[in-house]
């Protein structure tokens, strides 16, 4: 089944080795993920999307949450969360399906970042069942060109995040 | 410490802050600034042949003490030999730290001259790693390892530093703190499982004490042993647990699992609590999962969330140092049982006692024994006698390790010292010389099968340059014999590949080396051979011929029920041309 996860792992090179090694190890396929900086930019906020045993689901978040570099990890699949991806897409259109194309990209909230003779490149957002309905409208009007991101997610129930404090060499 | 000084410097500082008294290794291009700070070092490098000995020789260090074992390798090649005990230590939880040269920094990723990508190819093998390209990062890095390393579960952290970092000159600071705000140490139990696991036990009819390795890294010997008898449970120890219990203790039953007794593994089954206390339900124990203890509710106390449920799912999981649950739960034990056990209660417990007992009369772990041939079982008997419970006893892997494990006694924890987990052949020559380095007080065998003797032969020159009073004993039965029972068994005895027809002549391969050995073959000769290679006061080396068809017996076969043991053979076993 596809798990997202998301995690808060510390900034550090080698963390996400650390993390999709756990995974291929396992041979799970990662659909997609993101990693980006947080506020404290020692830290990163990273969302994977990842094909796992529905059996073995608890136990990859175990041993996630096991990794030094790893904060926090979170099984957002069946919580309440909001999920998001952001599509670029460029689509070569003819004269006459211009206009059409435009209002297509409207009913999305899909906006235009590029427009020439050739045709527009535009970015939309939204549930990735939503960008996939999205690509599927703008390849009915021509060649078509896209580009994921891949799934982004918050929860939207706060996690108690625990952190370690640090300990003192001397009293070990 | 304050004046300018060098990063190897540093780095034997920071070893002798953490205690470290010796460490094995084996020198290369990029570590040669470390090695010429040792020169005039007070911390002893030991110079093992081969790197993969080097880790091995730390994990007999560390399990025979409990302290952290360190290993040294140079880059390339010699970080790439640590691979074998690292894993090693990883599967076993064994607190090892591991540092490795590097190229120098600006070189990493240009194919020099023995470089190898050691930070990439370690992650897996590692509890956790390092690539320390700054000098002002090598001490905290440091401590942080053997921090890492042994606290929680304990396991292998490896520290890869360039050549450059290791020259690098700078001041050098005392580490006062280490932040690892993600990494989460579980030491106390939950109070109320605690409570509700006391609860559980004292109405329990049939309790089973399921005792493993975890017992012997928390130092939790005397809190089980507290335990077992407050309980009146009976107790198996793992094969990473053994010594745990005492070998004489009355509550001591046996080893459960593949090659378990047959009470272990029929209390297993007919319990209806089990106390597993540091053990991960490993298939070797466990046999088919399903049918596990089918009737028991399982408590299960470990200081890795992880290996709760992972295998089994417990109805009372308790995550925590088993140390301290133990002690908690003695507490609580001891408050319950002040008012009693039912009427009830009490001869349910008395008819399990008996059952038990009988068991273990039905199908003992006897030593085989024949006039005309020495057994292996023979072998380990007069070990046993010879160890009285006290040697430390260093196995490789294979049949002699199981029948090591059935029939030779420990009375005390860290003496048996072996590869549970990843099975590792050669690991048992290497681990004795760690083991002796960290217990010069102590008689250790290194006990092992003609191949895994094989495989450590190089380390004989460690043995000598030392002058270690290893006891090396190779039960020889010419086969490569786990093999080759499972061929016999299971491949219609079809033996492909398992036979070691040649072996060195041991009286002239130990003195080629300077010290003394012999070959055996005769049942007679056993006993005094056996107390002669003691009584020297060097090395030896005894070869010791075996019946070489011999099988390992209770067997569970792959896949089965523990309860569904071969005893004995099946049939006569036809002996190939």
């Amino acid at each position: 089944m596809l798990l997202i996860i998301s995690l808060l792992v510390e900034n550090k090179p080698g963390a996400l080795m650390r993390i999709t090694g756990l995974l291929s190890a396992r041979a799970y396929n990662i659909e997609s993920l993101t990693v980006a900086r947080t506020l404290d930019p020692e830290l990163s906020r990273m969302t994977i999307v990842v094909d796992v045993d529905s059996t073995l689901r608890q136990q990859v978040i175990k041993q996630m949450n096991k990794l030094v570099n790893v904060l926090q990890a979170v099984d957002l699949t069946e919580s309440p969360a909001v999920r998001r991806e952001m599509v670029l897409v460029r689509v070569r259109t003819v004269q006459e399906t211009r206009t059409a194309v435009l209002k297509e990209a409207e009913i999305f909230s899909a906006r235009v970042v590029d427009s020439s003779t050739e045709g527009f490149a535009l970015e939309a957002t939204g549930d990735p069942e939503k960008l996939d309905e999205f690509i599927d409208v703008m390849r009915s009007y021509g060649e078509i060109e896209t580009t994921r991101s891949g799934v982004v997610a918050v929860s939207l129930e706060a996690k108690k995040l625990r952190l370690q404090p640090p300990v003192l060499t001397e009293a070990r | 410490m304050s004046n300018l000084t060098t990063g190897a410097k540093m780095l034997l500082e920071c070893l002798a802050r953490e205690g470290v008294d010796c460490f094995f290794g084996y020198p290369g291009g990029v570590t040669l600034p470390l090695y010429d700070a040792i020169y005039d070092h007070h911390i002893r490098h030991v110079l093992v042949r081969h790197e993969e000995n080097a880790c091995f020789a730390a994990e007999g260090y560390a399990r025979s003490t409990g302290k952290v074992g360190v290993c040294c390798a140079t880059s390339g090649p010699g970080a790439t030999n640590l691979v074998t005990g690292l894993v090693d230590a990883m599967m076993d939880s064994i607190p090892i730290v591991a540092l490795t040269g590097q190229v120098t920094s600006k070189l990493i990723g240009s194919d020099a001259f023995q470089e190898a990508d050691t930070f990439g190819i370690t992650r897996s093998c590692t509890k956790h790693n390092y690539l320390v390209k700054k000098l002002e990062d090598l001490p905290q890095a440091i401590h942080e390892a053997f921090y890492i390393a042994a606290s929680g579960r304990p396991g292998p952290v490896l520290v890869d530093i360039p050549k450059d970092v290791f020259q690098a000159q700078g001041h050098y600071t005392p580490v006062t703190s280490i932040h690892l705000p993600g990494y989460k140490v579980f030491t106390e139990g939950h109070t109320g499982q605690i409570r509700r696991a006391a609860q559980v036990m004292s109405e329990s009819e049939r309790p089973f004490i399921y005792a493993g390795g975890g017992i012997i890294a928390a130092n939790a010997w005397a809190e089980l042993r507290e335990l077992a008898e407050l309980a009146d449970a009976p107790v198996v120890t793992t094969l990473m647990g053994l010594g745990g219990l005492p070998s004489n203790h009355p509550n001591f039953v046996s080893m459960p699992g593949m090659h378990g007794s047959y009470a272990a593994n029929m209390g297993m089954t007919h319990c209806d609590v089990l106390i597993a206390l540091g053990v991960r339900f490993d298939d070797r124990v466990t046999g088919r999962l399903a049918a596990f203890a089918p009737h028991a509710k399982v408590i299960h106390v470990d200081i890795d969330p992880a290996e709760i449920g992972k295998n089994r799912a417990a109805d009372i999981p308790i995550v925590g140092d088993v140390k301290r649950v133990l002690g908690k739960l003695n507490q609580t034990l001891a408050e319950l049982s002040a008012t009693g056990l039912t009427a009830g209660a009490s001869a349910a417990r008395q008819a399990w006692w008996s059952q038990i007992r009988g068991w273990k009369a039905e199908h003992p772990l006897l030593p085989v024994t024949s006039d005309s041939e020495i057994k292996p079982q023979h072998l380990m008997r007069e070990i046993d006698r010879l160890s009285a419970g006290e040697a430390i006893v260093c196995s490789d892997v294979g049949q002699h390790q199981m029948w090591a494990a059935q029939l030779i006694r420990f009375n005390g924890p860290r003496l048996w010292i072996n590869s549970g987990g990843l099975g590792a052949m050669g690991f048992g020559v290497p681990s004795a010389i760690g083991a002796q380095f960290a217990r010069p007080d102590k008689l250790v065998f290194a006990l092992v099968g003609d191949g895994g003797f094989q495989m450590s032969i190089p380390e004989l020159s460690t043995i000598a340059s030392y002058g270690l009073p290893i006891k090396i004993v190779v039960m020889n039965n010419g086969y490569l014999g786990m093999v080759r029972q499972w061929q016999e068994l299971f491949y219609n005895n079809r033996l492909s590949s398992v036979e070691l027809d040649c072996f060195p002549d041991a009286e002239k391969l130990a003195g080629a080396y300077g010290f003394k050995g012999r070959t055996i073959d005769k049942p007679w000769e056993l006993a005094s051979a056996l107390e002669q290679a003691v009584r020297e006061p060097g090395p030896y080396l005894l070869n010791v011929k075996v019946s070489p068809y011999e099988n390992v017996y209770p067997m569970v076969p792959a896949g089965g029920a523990i309860n569904e043991m071969v005893l004995a053979p099946p049939q006569p076993v036809a002996v190939p041309k």
